[in-house]
């Protein structure tokens, strides 16, 4: 659509990818016994990683006559039910939960696309007095550990009325410094020469960013949406902190309520662990690609 | 001269640069800077939920050299980072050159070790209490090889390692990738001049990869050491909210939130005890900094 995507794209896509026989990355054949040790090690390392979801997921399925304690263990249920998913919606409001969080995450990644953007744009891109202290105020609020302000975001969120409320639960990370900057570095790599065609052509400066800026970082907005959306839907200690009435509890603080009222059902407890991970798992298979440039992205530039 | 059509936007528009940059300015001043100093102020009051509270010095860090949970926190902390950066560095290094190879099926397995990152800590947590249990899978695996049953949960030690453990396993495919794009720029010609040199694997391992990614294996040692020292969910999860057994597995973040919190929170004491945080916090990002540049000299 925009002039800018017309220009080759800036990572190479390596030349052994495409070829159909082995090799390592620097293009030579790999030998079979070491083919076959490495698939060795990637199994290994496969079944510490995913076992333990299978394992949470097994647990979910088995129904309460089978014994859940085995030993030796038994990973395939007998008799798989559904039968735990419709109790724990008995127990808990499991769907309310689901939705509040569901609500939190989009928001946060409405405010963050938006709030990222137009700050990301008005540093990277905008001349005026004043712009210095912008950017130091980002970085600056980039290196506060959220872990130590959260008391002092807590007494400020009471203040405003907003304790106990999920926009108290949005509200202070809804756009991030980190994304601030992240949209501010995108902006810094395009070149000026589209823009000032365009204001020559009469376009301001909201025209300007709506119709040639922003549609030309659109990889880094969908990482910061991305992020956006896990880092919510994920928040623990936040909500735990400002959210108190447990019908206004997100998916994480009612799995953690779950736990701690009926820890001596592990079936409900996996049956509430595997709906709060289960999107989560989907989106990141759907999306992986850009999950990866994302944390390449922020490693590489700090 | 590019700029010069810009800087004239500015006598045509001239409030709208703020406008662009007022909605993160507004959050970011209202919720974390604000909240910051506010924290830093609190530190000298002894300001509780509801009583606004007044200035009184440094009582509140002389109170925090008594008090016996500040230091159990304190040292959890610390044995948290000593336990969980050395395989954070190391390990997802080892990992990632196994996933670098463009073999059938990699990006499987790349996204595979990945999932740990993606799922929410509440969810890893809530997994490996039921894998860890005193008749959990790890348990039930032991006593069919004949070993006893342990108690990775009830023994203040045990549970401070199993928590570890989890944040080791969490963390590894985060920074797997970051050393996967670091391992990108290492210059084939250098492995090729070693191999030629007759250099077996490990060897060049030691001599070309390792120095080629010793800065990032700095960055990956700063990031997850300021991580450690903030452990707060795992310990929390796998502990219960009062710390394990006598709360001696409570951490410093953990301390905050329970004095900080609730109607009869210590607002200005648990501020005192963030402060810690943010000074160590800083401290361990200079050592870390400084212990590479001595390297480098």
């Amino acid at each position: 659509m925009s002039v800018l995507e017309k220009t080759p794209p800036r990572e190479k896509v390596p030349a052994a990818v495409r070829e159909p026989r082995i090799t390592d990355e620097h293009g030579r054949r790999v030998r079979v016994w070491e083919l076959a040790l490495r698939y060795v090690l990637l199994l290994a390392v496969l079944a510490l990683t995913i076992g333990p979801f299978l394992w949470q997921l097994s647990t979910s399925l088995k129904g309460p006559t089978e014994d859940i304690y085995s030993s030796p263990p038994t990973f395939l249920p007998g008799d798989p039910t559904l039968h735990n998913y419709e109790r724990v919606a008995d127990t808990i409001p499991v769907w309310d939960y689901a939705l509040n969080s569901l609500k939190v995450a989009t928001a946060n990644v409405v405010t963050n696309c938006v709030g990222a953007a137009l700050a990301g744009y008005a540093l990277a891109r905008l001349r005026y007095r004043g712009r210095r202290v912008a950017t130091l105020a980002f970085i600056l609020a980039m290196l506060v550990p959220v872990e130590g302000i959260i008391i002092a975001q807590f007494t400020t969120m009471r203040e405003l009325g907003l304790n106990n409320t999920l926009i108290g639960v949005v509200l202070p990370g809804c756009i991030g410094a980190m994304n601030v900057l992240l949209m501010r570095n995108a902006f810094l790599n395009l070149p000026y020469e589209i823009e000032e065609a365009a204001f020559v052509d009469g376009a301001n400066v909201w025209q300007r960013f709506l119709r040639i800026a922003l549609p030309s970082v659109k990889g880094t907005l969908a990482v910061v949406a991305i992020f956006a959306f896990m880092g919510a839907w994920d928040d623990f200690l936040w909500p735990l902190i400002v959210l108190s009435d447990p019908s206004r509890f997100t998916l994480t603080i009612g799995l953690n309520y779950l736990h701690g009222t009926f820890a001596n059902d592990e079936r409900l407890v996996a049956a509430g662990t595997i709906i709060a991970v289960a999107p989560l798992i989907a989106l990141f298979a759907c999306l992986q690609r850009y999950f990866f440039r994302g944390v390449g992205e922020g490693a590489v530039k700090g | 001269m590019a700029l010069s059509g810009i800087s004239r936007v500015r006598r045509q528009l001239p409030t709208s640069p703020w406008l662009f940059a007022a909605p993160g300015l507004l959050v970011t001043g209202a919720f974390v800077l604000y909240p910051f100093l506010s924290t830093l102020v609190n530190a000298f009051t002894d300001r509780r939920t509801l009583i606004p509270g007044q200035f009184v010095g440094l009582a509140n860090f002389r109170e925090l050299l008594q008090d016996d949970m500040f230091w159990t926190g304190l040292r959890n902390s610390t044995l948290y980072v000593l336990g969980v950066v050395p395989p954070l560095v190391v390990l997802p290094l080892l990992l990632a050159l196994l996933v670098q190879k463009n073999i059938p099926g990699i990006t499987f397995f790349r996204s595979a070790f990945y999932t740990p990152v993606v799922a929410s800590i509440v969810v890893v947590g809530l997994i490996w209490v039921w894998l860890l249990d005193d008749r959990g899978l790890v348990n039930s695996l032991l006593e069919t090889v004949g070993a006893d049953r342990v108690g990775f949960l009830s023994d203040q030690w045990l549970l401070l390692l199993s928590a570890m453990a989890v944040t080791v396993w969490k963390g590894l495919g985060y920074y797997m990738i970051i050393y996967l794009a670091a391992l990108g720029n290492v210059p084939r010609e250098l492995h090729e001049a070693a191999a030629v040199d007759g250099a077996g694997a490990v060897r060049r391992f030691m001599t070309v990869t390792v120095p080629a990614v010793r800065s990032t294996m700095v960055l990956v040692g700063a990031l997850s050491s300021v991580a450690a020292f903030k452990v707060f969910s795992e310990v929390y999860l796998l502990a219960g909210p009062s710390g394990g057994p006598a709360g001696e597995d409570t951490t410093l973040v953990m301390l905050v939130q329970r004095t900080g919190t609730g109607l009869t929170g210590r607002v200005g004491y648990a501020s005192a005890i963030a402060v810690v945080v943010f000074v160590v916090t800083v401290v361990l990002m200079l050592l870390v900094l400084r212990a590479d540049r001595k390297e480098e000299s």
